[in-house]
């Protein structure tokens, strides 16, 4: 098993990308940091208790800070290690979770719409149209907006999250939309599903059973892509001050804070974050790109 | 040809009519209009004949055709925020919203075009190399981060260019410009250099894959062969028939400019739509919200009207097309 996976191609090619290498290390370094920053931080920055103000604005170790703030401090005395995990974790969550909806809603209604054909399918392609002309920041600002008018201020303070990672969600959907609705055509007309719709088999089970393994290919591609745009369209609402509010600091509300700092010398309160991110995102585009390479041959 | 021209105006007219439900929905629908307009000791009796006097009882048609009716004739209400007139507020935003798109999608055709050329004329140079390279690089840092970045060298380390507002200004028969002061493009340029730098790749990304599409054809094989001069060749013979598709991209550029001058704006602090847009979503303004959807709309369907035009008069092909 083990050998098999080795030896098969996507790893061949993997091992023969130093760039894909690279990014894979620097993905799984973040990532892996996001996920054990409760173990990894020394404090908690949701926890004011376990920071204190006497050692704000400290800065980096090697610029001769406090050894106990690798990275330094920001003015509340937050050790901006700890800030970028705790951060970084929020920031995932919301990426990944929103990518999730997305594919799920996207793939769901690509497939159905590819299958049925017909007037529902021309339903949902127009909606895809009118969503694809609006980019999908000013979706993701209307959704968000609207949201504030429909609820009550304390109500919507409490789900902050879940309606950022739902804003995120329906601005992305479109893509998976039509690209499983694409692929459909290609694999409808062939045997395998003929067959399978011959034998009478409940169109959901030959949707989910038979179509779909064999369209994963692309969407994937269009997942690894999503995640990184997720990711970025919630640092960029968060940093416009609609996305995470200051005391539950996503990468991009860190990055607001910081900004504050730009005219004075504390750069490491702006940057940290600010590199953080882009290495974040810059990882995951560039797997994207080498997944695209690997699912399509011709471009080898 | 002009069925055709009528037949967009329909078309678009049908686009705006969608987008005027589409507002007039939010202001309706999402959060009451009376209890916005009314504090706390407004007896319902009161509240009651407001909601009388403003015609929400109306049917929802009769209230939708004197909404579309009221912006037709220039009244786009009042905001919840600030009291004032939407139509004012809206108005005195848009050229700087205009200037620095403008601007910015200047910047991506004249940098875009003459880079997407000489990086599909010389794939394997070293100097295509690192352009690809710095746009692959460009494309993955965030708008907010460039600006960020051209903010922290050349406002903060170099001091050479101011980092927010407009600079100085000069009234023109009601529309402040900032063109025409020396301050006012100081303070332009940062901005525009966000806003087009991501428009930029994509518009060099675009004329590059034309460019190599129509190298690779019979015609421009034969030009050769006839011993035309390369530099008719590439720009008379190659370069007028990619243009088709980059016209197309930069009319839906158009889109993007405006989305991503919210992110700029900001960073900026510059007095725009986007800075506006933000506000009144931060303040449920729904009405300024919904007028603003209708703005943008109205530019969009402004712009993807001249991008058809522009077509008939870049591809003779279409004019025959039209008259048989």
């Amino acid at each position: 098993m083990l050998t098999r996976l080795i030896q098969s191609e996507p790893v061949y090619l993997f091992l023969r990308s130093p760039a894909a290498i690279l990014a894979a290390f620097v993905a799984i370094l973040v990532i892996g940091g996001a996920v054990l920053a409760p173990l990894l931080a020394q404090s908690d920055p949701y926890d004011l208790s376990s920071f204190s103000l006497m050692d704000g604005l400290q800065p980096p170790v090697w610029q001769g800070g406090d050894p106990r703030f690798l990275l330094g401090t920001d003015d509340q005395g937050r050790d901006m290690v700890s800030a970028i995990l705790y951060g970084a974790r929020l920031s995932l969550m919301i990426g990944l979770m929103s990518m999730v909806i997305a594919s799920v809603l996207g793939v769901g209604l690509g497939l159905a719409a590819g299958y049925f054909g017909g007037r529902f399918d021309a339903i949902v392609m127009r909606i895809a149209d009118v969503q694809l002309a609006l980019p999908a920041i000013l979706t993701a600002l209307l959704i968000d907006g609207i949201s504030r008018g429909v609820l009550p201020p304390e109500v919507h303070q409490d789900l902050r999250v879940a309606v950022l990672t739902l804003a995120i969600a329906l601005s992305l959907w479109v893509n998976f939309a039509r690209t499983a609705r694409a692929s459909v055509f290609v694999e409808r007309n062939k045997d395998y599903v003929q067959a399978a719709m011959i034998m009478g088999q409940h169109p959901l089970r030959v949707m989910l059973r038979h179509i779909l393994p064999n369209i994963m290919g692309p969407l994937l591609v269009i997942m690894t892509v999503d995640l990184a745009s997720a990711i970025l369209l919630e640092a960029t609402l968060s940093f416009l001050g609609i996305g995470l509010p200051a005391d539950s600091p996503s990468l991009g509300t860190l990055i607001r804070i910081g900004m504050q700092f730009l005219l004075s010398g504390e750069w490491w309160i702006l940057w940290v974050p600010t590199l953080f991110l882009v290495a974040l995102v810059v990882s995951i585009n560039v797997l994207g790109d080498f997944l695209r390479d690997v699912f399509n041959p011709r471009l080898r | 040809m002009a069925f055709f021209v009528l037949k967009r105006l329909v078309q678009s007219v049908f686009v705006m009519i969608a987008v005027a439900f589409l507002a007039f929905s939010l202001f309706r629908f999402v959060g009451d209009p009376v209890s916005q307009m009314t504090g706390v000791e407004t007896s319902e009796q009161d509240r009651e004949r407001l909601r009388e006097d403003l015609g929400l009882n109306d049917a929802f048609v009769v209230q939708f055709l004197r909404f579309t009716g009221d912006m037709l004739q220039g009244d786009f209400g009042y905001s919840y925020r600030t009291r004032q007139p939407v139509a004012e507020m809206i108005g005195s935003r848009i050229p700087a919203t205009l200037e620095l798109g403008t601007v910015a999608l200047l910047i991506s055709l004249v940098v875009g075009v003459p880079a997407g050329v000489y990086t599909a004329l010389r794939p394997r140079g070293f100097v295509s190399q690192t352009i690809l390279m710095t746009t692959l690089v460009g494309v993955s840092i965030p708008t907010f981060v460039i600006g960020i970045m051209l903010i922290f060298l050349f406002g903060v380390q170099l001091g050479w260019l101011p980092t927010f507002g407009r600079g100085g200004t000069v009234e023109i028969g009601g529309w402040t410009s900032s063109l025409f002061t020396v301050e006012g493009w100081r303070a332009l340029i940062l901005p525009a250099l966000t806003l087009g730098v991501y428009q930029l790749t994509l518009t060099m990304r675009l004329v590059r894959a034309e460019m190599m599409e129509v190298m690779r054809s019979d015609y421009i094989r034969f030009a050769t062969a006839r011993g035309i001069p390369y530099r008719s060749l590439y720009f008379r013979h190659a370069l007028s028939n990619t243009m088709v598709p980059v016209i197309t991209i930069i009319g839906l550029q158009f889109g993007g400019v405006i989305a991503f001058s919210i992110v700029t704006e900001s960073v900026f602090q510059w007095p725009g739509l986007g800075l506006l847009f933000l506000d009144s979503i931060r303040f449920v303004d729904i009405p300024v919200m919904g007028v603003y959807l209708v703005v943008i709309a109205f530019f969009f369907v402004l712009v993807n009207m001249a991008v058809d035009l522009l077509y008939v008069a870049i591809d003779p092909r279409l004019r025959v097309r039209e008259a048989a």
